[in-house]
């Protein structure tokens, strides 16, 4: 192959990166900044996303494409709901403490690891992807499916600034997020916020996380990779800014993939580290981050 | 109509206000005045359940208020315009409106109503509050509350940092909202705004409030003036 099509071909494996890492970052940013709270668990939420659907998969059988469609829309819904008891049992009762909550969230984040190592075991699962086709370019071909994920992921991000911007609940959200204490002068339940916002947050996760499962498969350790790269995705976009997180998620992703196709994967993450402290240092709000404190 | 007493309260360990009483009735303003630091600010938020108060009561036509959960408090009519006008700063001027709106679920003719007596915000709707002059902020802060319908005001030095043409339109503001029968405390340090307005004033000091007096006994040589805010 010439190097053209090697680019596009690199390009789109960047962009599946890229698709599902904007998913999973945004939800940790988007608890970051309405809760102020850093979760340490938050690869673990991606992790039971790709576990609950394997599950879901297997229990519906038949076709792929049923399992895939159900586990799309239920392993969402049980990981946020374990996410809203977490939140109940112990973020509200540290009082969303920043340094407690972090603490707390590595204990979540062994906990859930045992319990699906004890339940799911230490086998890594696929799932099969819900349709399998090739799209032919005119020098490769490449997974129908794996294109898929980056327009399933561009829809789910556009519903999420929906959410936020037009809805009035994404109003509420973002006064929460400027001022709790002003929000409940006007009659906003914080506590309820947080619940949902956590919630949300590890849903955004699972989601990511079941779109990767046809490609990569479902295993107890898997949560340790996105949560790293959330964590320099949310850094470098700025904490608790969206548009920067998915700024940040693209060339994080989509370099990473570059990189990885022509070079190796290690030197990918080592010059994502680098940009991350060479933001720290002079951006310390991150490239698109905009408040002071 | 609200009636506080020995209001009780702590910041951690650190008490705060020491026994606060005090009260208002609808078409009244009650002054609260104090030195920097009395508890003035304290003594609202107690009010809100922002502060959790430790004892005392807050009745609110005679229901107790003050063990609601903080949120509930403001769909009771209570409106606020806290200290520093609290603004949602990165929110539109309509949006900030749309979160007093949401509280008792007014309608599009309150909005309008609020509008009428601020028409400078309607230019404004779509700029996000924190580019507002001062005086727009405080406008915004006060239209904000008002979007409550509050049978309450609160009002926390509204006037501070304000030109005296800007402080002369939220003035006839709170009159305004006095004759249509609402009940207005309003903290001032600002003695003539005081004179001119206060039907009641009540002084705090070291979180205890030592007397209430009639606003026609205060001028600018009384002695409650110089022994509880100094002038
Ligand atoms: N969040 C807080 N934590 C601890 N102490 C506080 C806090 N807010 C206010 N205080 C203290 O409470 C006292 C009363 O403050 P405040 O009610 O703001 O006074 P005022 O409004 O009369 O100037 C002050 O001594 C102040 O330092
Ligand atoms: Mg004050």
């Amino acid at each position: 192959m010439d190097l053209g099509p090697y680019l596009l071909l690199a390009s789109l494996e960047g962009a599946v990166q890229a698709a599902v890492l904007a998913l999973t970052a945004v939800g940790l940013s988007l608890v970051f900044g309405v809760m102020r709270i850093v979760n340490v668990a938050h690869g673990e939420f991606f992790m039971l996303g790709a576990v609950f659907a394997w599950w879901i998969a297997t229990f519906f059988g038949g076709h792929p494409a049923i399992g895939f469609i159900a586990a799309l829309l239920i392993a969402p819904l049980l990981t946020g709901l374990v996410a809203v008891i977490v939140d109940w049992f112990v973020l509200k009762r540290l009082e969303y403490d920043p340094e407690g909550t972090i603490v707390a969230t590595i204990g979540v984040l062994y906990i859930i690891q045992q319990v699906v190592l004890m339940t799911y075991g230490p086998d890594a699962r696929p799932v099969e992807a819900p349709f399998n086709h090739r799209f032919y370019f005119p020098w490769f071909g490449y997974s129908s499916y794996k294109l898929f994920v980056i327009a399933a992921a561009i829809a789910i991000l556009i519903g999420v600034w929906m959410i936020m911007a037009k809805t009035r609940i994404g109003l509420v959200l973002r006064a929460t997020q400027l001022d709790r204490e002003t929000a409940t002068a006007f009659g906003i339940e914080v506590n309820r916020i947080y619940a949902l916002v956590f919630g949300l947050g590890a849903a955004l996760a699972a989601m990511a996380a079941v779109l990767i499962v046809p490609i990569q498969q479902a295993h107890y350790l898997m949560g340790g990779d996105p949560l790293l790269l959330s964590f320099i995705v949310v850094i470098i976009g700025g904490l608790g800014s969206l548009r920067g997180t998915v700024v940040a998620a693209a060339l994080i992703g989509m370099s990473d993939g570059i990189i990885s196709v022509f070079f190796t994967p290690t030197l990918a993450k080592i010059l994502a580290t680098l940009l991350v402290a060479m933001v720290l240092v002079y951006r310390p709000n991150g490239l698109f981050g905009t408040r002071s404190a | 109509m609200l009636e506080v007493s020995d209001l009780h309260c702590a910041y951690g360990n650190v008490n705060i206000l020491q026994g606060v009483s005090l009260s208002v009735t609808a078409g009244e303003i009650l002054c609260l005045m104090g030195r920097n630091g009395a508890g003035k600010t304290t003594t609202l938020k107690c009010i809100m359940g922002l502060v959790r108060s430790s004892s005392g009561s807050v009745m609110l036509d005679g229901l107790e208020i003050s063990q609601l959960p903080a949120h509930k408090i403001p769909g009771l009519g209570i409106g606020y315009i806290p200290q520093g006008r609290r603004l949602f700063s990165e929110l539109t001027v309509a949006e900030n409106l749309e979160i007093g709106l949401m509280t008792r679920n007014s309608g599009r003719n309150i909005r309008e109503q609020v509008l009428e007596i601020f028409p400078r915000l309607r230019e404004r709707m779509d700029q996000t509050a924190q580019t507002l002059s001062g005086g727009e902020q405080q406008m915004l802060a006060t239209a904000r509350a008002l979007c409550l319908e509050p049978a309450i005001l609160l009002l926390d030095e509204p006037t501070e940092g304000l030109q005296p043409s800007m402080i002369e339109q939220i003035r006839q503001v709170i009159i305004s909202m006095k004759n249509e029968g609402a009940a207005v405390i309003l903290v001032e340090q600002r003695l003539d705004a005081v004179l001119s307005i206060a039907n009641r004033v009540t002084f705090i000091e070291n979180g205890i409030s030592r007397e209430t007096v009639d606003a026609e006994k205060l001028d600018r040589d009384n002695e409650y003036l110089a022994r509880y805010v100094g002038v």
